[in-house]
């Protein structure tokens, strides 16, 4: 059982704050760190896994500092984000040197058995420079596994996946979460976090934004006030239709648009109601836009609230 | 050393073109060498100016840059070093150990070179080629340890590298004799004046002087490297 602990943690770099006053503990399990882009995940990573050193606070590994003390790696695994991994060696060659890195008493056997964990002997005698994204990413895992670690920590490990790709990791994460182990992974995609993570993290702009469960993360997030934008044959008397119902909080005829701007209260509600008014009322639609999904307005939502 | 970091960092260094680069300057040095005895025969002073200028001046220096920054900085650049730090291995062995690589590509590269083309030049003859060769070996060694540790410290390496050995050791040094006393191409001279026999080759820096800062050099800038190295950071990408 191994927990992360990050106190107090800030991270400037000249007068750019990273990371600003950030408290949160990591521990067995899944976790997921989820963020827009540039919110600080990766810089957090860095410090987790020893290669930045935090401006102000502390980052331990049960109790141990992590920077500048190499003895924390017999405890953690690693897969960046960036895709360089010696392509001059192969598949075999790469998870064998990490394994001899660690200095295991079996490096071969060790090799054998991560390369097996991650699927990837088929492709294990070519060279990782002619690897798919999906591949590197694979043996990354591999190498990051090789000493049994009890921490895993991935940066934005879907990234560039394929579909099949995503659900092998996925499937291999939440098996070694289930194994007791703490594993710790960055996305900025809400729904990849919480297919996998029981617990989530959000940092948004630096900031601890929100923490838990993933339903109460989903909840903070999906009950925000959601706006759209409508178009249909009949905006009028769609308008009319839809502000009877207890879903729909505001509703604005746009006239340059041509168009309805619609404040929904209760998203799953109102996602319900909207095509069965329509079709009640002979109304088509043309047109029903989010207004405000970008990552971003969900994540400040939850900022200010 | 750590047999591991050895293999890659040799992978790395002889691989990706690199190797065909490696020979092509030290073959160069000799084929100039087989013609210049062939047409001026044993010839005290080209063979000094040919060793001193183009062997030391700048095979040694340039091999010493390549194998030095090589050795390290590709992957700080691209980021594989993360492989390799993020292991329970101590900075100071990785260091030593790619120190011992690039040393060894220098002495294969420039300073078994040096000898031989001052075989070739002058044969055995006042111990010119002994001295030639073992100043280079030294050298070699001090400009790998130098630019290991520019590897490290900056992502410009081979920039300042190259400043200092054109600009400080060719330029500067060939104007103010003062600046000869910090560079370590006079350094090399000095030791293969001091193997070759009296007379035979002119150095401006003395031995007493030159192997304390050549000891001081190669040390002080491998712990140096093995310092960066430890606090590393890598940036945010994001």
């Amino acid at each position: 059982m191994a927990t992360i602990s990050i106190d107090g943690v800030s991270r400037w770099f000249g007068n750019v704050v990273a990371v600003n006053d950030i408290t949160m503990q990591i521990g067995p399990g899944v976790t997921g760190l989820l963020g827009p882009n540039g919110a600080g995940k990766s810089t957090l990573i860095h410090m987790m896994s020893g290669f930045l050193a935090p401006s102000a606070g502390s980052v331990t590994l049960d109790g141990q500092p992590i920077w500048r003390n190499q003895q924390v790696y017999r405890q953690i695994g690693l897969v960046p984000e960036r895709e360089s991994m010696y392509d001059f060696l192969t598949g075999w060659q790469f998870v064998l040197a990490n394994a001899e890195l660690h200095g295991l008493p079996d490096p071969g056997a060790a090799a054998t058995r991560a390369l097996a964990t991650v699927e990837m002997e088929h492709a294990q005698d070519r060279r990782t420079g002619t690897y798919s994204k999906g591949m590197k990413q694979r043996v990354k895992m591999a190498s990051a596994l090789v000493h049994d670690p009890a921490v895993l920590l991935l940066d934005e490990p879907f990234n560039g996946m394929d579909p099949r790709q995503r659900l092998h990791l996925m499937e291999l994460l939440r098996r070694f979460g289930a194994d007791g182990r703490t594993v710790l992974f960055s996305s900025h995609i809400l729904e990849e976090v919480e297919q996998l993570a029981r617990h989530i993290e959000v940092v948004v702009a630096g900031r601890h934004a929100a923490s838990g469960d993933f339903r109460r993360i989903r909840r903070l997030m999906t009950d925000r006030p959601h706006r759209y934008l409508v178009r249909s044959s009949d905006d009028r008397a769609l308008a009319a239709a839809l502000i009877a119902d207890g879903s729909t909080a505001g509703i604005e005829l746009d006239g340059q648009e041509k168009a309805l701007r619609v404040q929904a209260v209760d998203f799953h509600r109102f996602t319900r109601l909207l095509p069965r008014v329509a079709h009640e009322a002979g109304i088509r639609l043309y047109t029903v836009s989010p207004a405000d999904e970008s990552l971003e307005s969900v994540f400040s939502y939850l900022v200010t609230s | 050393m750590n047999p591991t970091v050895a293999r890659l960092t040799v992978r790395g260094l002889l691989g990706r073109r690199r190797g065909v680069l490696l020979l092509v300057v030290p073959v160069l040095l000799l084929l100039l060498s087989v013609l210049v005895r062939a047409s001026n025969g044993q010839d005290h002073d080209i063979a000094v100016d040919v060793l001193g200028t183009l062997a030391l001046g700048t095979l040694v220096p340039l091999l010493g840059l390549i194998a030095g920054t090589g050795a390290i900085s590709t992957e700080i650049d691209d980021g594989s070093i993360v492989y390799l730090l993020a292991k329970p291995q101590p900075r100071w062995k990785i260091i030593v150990t790619k120190l011992a690589v690039a040393v060894g590509c220098t002495t294969v590269f420039a300073a078994l070179p040096t000898f031989l083309a001052g075989l070739i030049l002058y044969g055995t003859t006042d111990g010119l080629a002994a001295g030639y060769g073992l100043g280079a070996l030294v050298a070699g060694a001090a400009y790998s340890a130098l630019f290991l540790l520019l590897g490290v410290a900056t992502r410009h390496a081979v920039v300042v590298g190259l400043m200092y050995s054109l600009i400080w050791e060719s330029l500067v040094g060939n104007f103010v004799h003062g600046a000869r006393t910090l560079s370590i191409q006079q350094w090399g001279l000095s030791l293969a004046k001091a193997v070759a026999d009296p007379g035979v080759i002119a150095a401006d820096v003395s031995l007493p002087v030159a192997v304390p800062l050549l000891v001081v050099v190669t040390l002080g800038a491998t712990a140096f490297a093995a310092v960066r190295l430890a606090g590393l950071t890598l940036a945010g990408e994001e």
